[in-house]
């Protein structure tokens, strides 16, 4: 069990690069915070494999929060997607 | 931005933002947490709400200032720095007090919640200040 965990885990960090790639190079903003989102999927992943490895709970909370960034960063941007000022 | 769905929405996330925040402030001396994390948790639920309607509207609505927010932080920080001149300890050291409740939960109070409640109001009042000031125009 162990080991399937630490195999995901670990295709889970290359994932994470090629995330970080898409988000250097990315040509448009959409591009780039598409790559975030991911990312922070991504994160969340890693946040609860190490919990199941390491016995411990509070580092579920840190993905959860980690979420919650995410989402109001993705409402951010289909707000500025959608033409609108901020203050619409 | 006059999205139904996201305005109902934001009115049951900000309890479950809010309970976090507290969650995350209360637990903060032995996990992951504290003062500064629970009020970026909890300025968010802020956010989210001007996010979702529009931000001056929410500015105009305030009850409460964020300059207000600020000097209240500020003053619990002082609170906090004065139990340690009682006794023989020092200015700043911390001061605990155990709570039995007749349950089997313990409850450690001390000084050092009272600060972490200080920088919790403090954050919340700077995070939104910030956020006002960006969004909205004079």
């Amino acid at each position: 069990m162990n080991q399937v965990l630490n195999v995901l885990l670990y295709i889970q960090i290359i994932l994470c690069f090629f995330c970080l790639y898409r988000i250097i190079k990315g040509p448009t903003i959409a591009d780039r915070m598409v790559g975030i989102d991911i990312f922070g999927i991504l994160v969340v992943g890693i946040c609860a494999i190490i919990a199941m490895i390491t016995e411990r709970s509070f580092i579920i909370d840190i993905g959860i929060a980690w979420i919650i960034l995410s989402f109001i960063g993705t409402l951010t941007l289909a707000k500025y997607l959608g033409g609108r000022k901020l203050n619409e | 931005m006059n999205s139904i769905i996201l305005q109902i929405a934001s009115r049951y996330l900000k309890v479950l933002l809010w309970s976090f925040a507290v969650l995350a402030l209360l637990r903060g001396h032995n996990y992951p947490g504290g003062g500064f994390i629970g009020g970026l948790l909890a300025s968010l639920s802020v956010v989210f709400t001007s996010l979702s309607y529009s931000p001056q509207k929410i500015k105009n609505n305030l009850r409460i200032q964020p300059e207000h927010y600020i000097a209240f932080g500020l003053l619990f920080v002082l609170l906090s720095v004065l139990p340690g001149l009682s006794g023989e300890k020092f200015l700043m050291e911390g001061e605990w007090i155990s709570l039995y409740l007749p349950l089997v939960l313990t409850i450690k109070l001390g000084s050092p919640l009272l600060f972490d409640t200080g920088i919790f109001f403090g954050v919340i009042g700077v995070v939104t200040h910030f956020f006002f000031t960006l969004s909205t125009k004079e």
